[in-house]
């Protein structure tokens, strides 16, 4: 009776996803209520992880819950510790979930609401939960080894460099696009540039608090931190409305981009507890917060999505980036769907606070479940604009025009109905001066937030929710800007440290400042580009941070193919291997069109002909032609990366391969590397308080 | 209910890493206090935090 009173509560769930997905994909109307997305995603995540992610937990991976953790035998009460999964849960998702997750769907909104949301729910399911979930346990039974000593102990020595290589080089390119995505919020707006400045003092009051003050009492200090967050955001609005202080506070792009580079700098240098550490603990609240908030909101009001299924900018032409729906949304659309990046914290940090393998499928696959959800919601956030503003907020002024009655009359020939008024007030609404050409993301993604939080909770303080919401995307951009500026500068001071030993000491303040100047220099090339490109910069850096991910993610799951392999499970080497194929398909065709591709919109080199040779015609306008060799070097130097990407992922398949067709043929391979098994001495539904 | 607010109120302290220094405390007199060797008094709360910190920032810890 209760076996089948469960078989059908199980055909329940089936039916209402299936019927909610069909719903979605089949929708031709107007609109269309967010629920459904709603339904159709934790319907497909709770048979996802029932079934999939349990069957590969006990068949495919055998975990063994009476085996000891590398938490339990290296217990050492410090960085090894073994932590209740909800507390390690916690923690993974709060290291895994940046702001790709929120940037992403939202510029692939441009091909409509359909392809995004059916990669993010596939490819979550199918590829980045169960990546991020058999790295974590091939790390835990490598006592927490990193995925770049994974690579180098079973594959061999190029795997590891590559993924080192590989992760070094995403971070350069991350940052760069978020800063810029920053950089585009903050542009000509006090309040937005008042608030976000207003945070660096505040992680510092809250720095000095947890340091000096009260040393170690986070929540206090948290607590407080948050408080001051939010009248920051009320203040930016008083500033706004201040006429000798606004001037202060509003900037070009490229004044913004500068201070930025200064700011990473100077963070990158800076003790951690002054400045990182607090703003993490501020940005993971925050975070937090927002995204239950913003749950909740939607379940509440059930808004109506107004952007159609399919755009026809699935032909490649799309004011936010150009190129194809494929392979495009699959590389617009990284975090979320499937992040290499995650393999880094799977692998490395995760393992050495878990406590029972048995804990593996909720941290590793449900983790990456709620970071597709929060995908899910910025998709919603994104669409429930009309589809004619939120094209007049992301297109750049490249393409549509610097004018807003030119952008306007562009975007209406699209089909798109939005007029000039409806921006000016919606500008207005928000406490922006404009709204025009803030392409990244962030400020599309706030009005959408804005308008679903100001109907829900009380219409009248819509610049509040805006730049509530934009002071939440810096703030956590901002963190991962620091943290990422840090771990470049420490992976470079470990690679000269190999030659000379010196540059190697974390402490040693020559070597700190040069190695941190080289990361900062890194991401801020790539950042003035960015603010000068007239066409955005993101059109040009996102892809290839999708590009660079994507090729991490195979790298991963390289490795984890490999391993299955050579531990005789060959036959359930598709479970990683079907998205390993797809990942390779999607990067291999993605990095082609952006290397060969003719049009000038997609290939690099396209863009670089095209624009030497109006250079050389004389065509080019004024301000253009200025920054022309810049751009067209630039353009090369990205296809040039895109080869190197391409090229490092397929020396590390070809490795993969030749070590699993040596296994298979008898010959002698790598040692399998598992730590032999010891029983667990942790107790049944052991809590550790 | 009393019991249930109290066990959210560790779980909270917990993740956010508030009572690190009493969980080090108790690993220290779990591990350490009969041990002959270990002659070392366990750190201060001062520098138990500074050391916990700056091991936390050293790896990769937040991705995007």
């Amino acid at each position: 009776m209760h076996k089948n009173f469960k078989i059908i509560i199980w055909i329940a769930v089936l039916v209402l996803g299936v019927s909610a997905v069909g719903a979605i994909a089949l929708n031709r109307g107007e609109s269309i209520s967010a629920m459904w997305f709603i339904t159709a995603a934790l319907c497909i995540y709770a048979i996802a992880y029932r079934f999939y992610a349990a069957w590969i937990a006990a068949i495919v991976l055998t975990v063994d819950e009476t085996r000891a953790t590398p938490a339990e035998r290296l217990d050492n009460g410090r960085d090894f510790i073994p932590t209740n999964k909800w507390v390690v849960f916690g923690h993974h998702f709060a290291a895994i979930a940046g702001p790709g997750p929120l940037v992403g769907p939202t510029l692939a909104a441009q091909f409509g609401y359909l392809p995004g949301t059916l990669w993010i729910l596939i490819g979550a399911v199918l590829g980045g939960a169960v990546q991020d979930m058999v790295t974590l346990f091939f790390s835990t039974r490598r006592n927490a080894r990193s995925l770049g000593q994974m690579a180098r102990d079973e594959i061999g020595p190029i795997g590891g460099a590559a993924a080192l290589i590989g992760t070094f080089l995403i971070m350069i390119i991350l940052i760069a696009v978020l800063g810029l995505v920053v950089v585009n919020a903050m542009k000509h707006s006090p309040w937005a540039t008042s608030t976000v400045a207003a945070t660096i003092p505040i992680a510092m009051i809250v720095g000095f608090y947890m340091r000096n003050f009260r040393p170690g009492r986070v929540l206090e200090a948290s607590t407080l931190g948050v408080v001051l967050l939010l009248l920051a955001v009320a203040g930016g609005g008083w500033i706004d409305h201040n006429e000798s202080l606004r001037g202060l506070f509003d900037h070009e792009g490229l004044t913004l981009a500068w201070v930025i580079i200064a700011y990473g700098f100077a963070a990158a240098v800076m003790p951690v507890w002054l400045l990182l550490a607090p703003r993490d603990y501020l940005s993971t609240f925050v975070k937090l917060g927002t995204v239950t908030l913003l749950a909740v909101a939607i379940i509440i009001l059930q808004p109506h999505i107004h952007m159609p299924a399919m755009t026809q900018f699935t032909d490649g032409s799309g004011p936010i980036f150009g190129g194809k729906l494929f392979p495009f949304v699959f590389i617009t659309i990284a975090c979320g769907a499937i992040s290499g990046f995650h393999a880094l914290i799977s692998s490395g940090t995760t393992p050495k606070l878990l406590a029972n393998e048995r804990d593996i499928r909720m941290i590793g696959y449900g983790a990456m479940l709620l970071e597709s959800f929060v995908a899910i919601m910025a998709m919603i956030a994104a669409t429930v604009l009309e589809p004619g503003v939120f094209f007049a907020i992301n297109s750049p002024a490249g393409v549509v025009g610097k004018e807003a009655i030119d952008a306007i009359a562009k975007i209406n020939s699209w089909g798109f109905a939005v007029s000039v008024e409806q921006m000016n007030q919606l500008a207005k609404d928000m406490g922006e001066s404009s709204l025009f050409a803030r392409t990244g993301g962030a400020p599309s993604l706030a009005v959408g937030m804005a308008s679903i939080f100001g109907n829900a909770f009380g219409k009248s303080m819509l610049a509040l929710w805006y730049h509530f919401a934009i002071m939440f995307e810096a703030i956590f951009i901002l963190t991962t800007l620091d943290a990422g500026t840090r771990v470049g500068r420490f992976m470079l001071q470990d690679m000269l440290g190999n030659i000379w030993p010196k540059m190697g000491r974390t402490s040693w303040m020559p070597s700190v400042i040069f190695t941190s100047a080289l990361v900062v220099a890194g991401w801020g090339y790539f950042l003035y580009i960015g603010v000068i490109d007239p066409n955005g910069g993101v059109n040009i850096l996102w892809p290839l941070f999708g590009i660079a991910n994507q090729m991490l993610a195979a790298i991963a799951l390289c490795v984890a193919t490999g391993i299955l392999v050579k531990s005789g499970k060959s036959r359930y080497a598709w479970v990683t291997g079907l998205p390993l194929v797809w990942l390779v398909i999607i990067t291999s065709s993605a990095a082609w069109q952006k290397i060969f591709s003719d049009d000038i919109r997609v290939g690099f080199f396209a863009a670089a002909n095209d624009m030497a040779t109006k250079l050389a015609a004389g065509v080019l306008p004024a301000e253009k032609a200025a920054v022309a060799p810049q751009l067209i070097f630039n353009q090369q130097l990205d296809a040039y990366l895109t080869m190197f990407f391409v090229v490092v992922l397929w020396v590390v398949i070809i490795d993969m391969l030749y070590v699993t067709y040596k296994y298979l043929a008898g010959k002698p391979v790598l040692p399998i590397t598992e730590v032999a098994r010891e029983p667990s001495s942790l107790v049944e539904n052991w809590v550790r308080d | 209910m009393l019991e249930r607010l109290k066990a959210f109120w560790r779980t909270v302290r917990r993740l956010s890493g508030d009572d690190a220094y009493e969980q080090y405390l108790k690993h220290f007199a779990e591990h350490h206090a009969d041990s002959l060797a270990e002659v070392q008094a366990p750190l201060s709360r001062e520098a138990f935090f500074k050391e916990w910190q700056d091991k936390k920032w050293k790896g990769i810890k937040r991705c995007c």
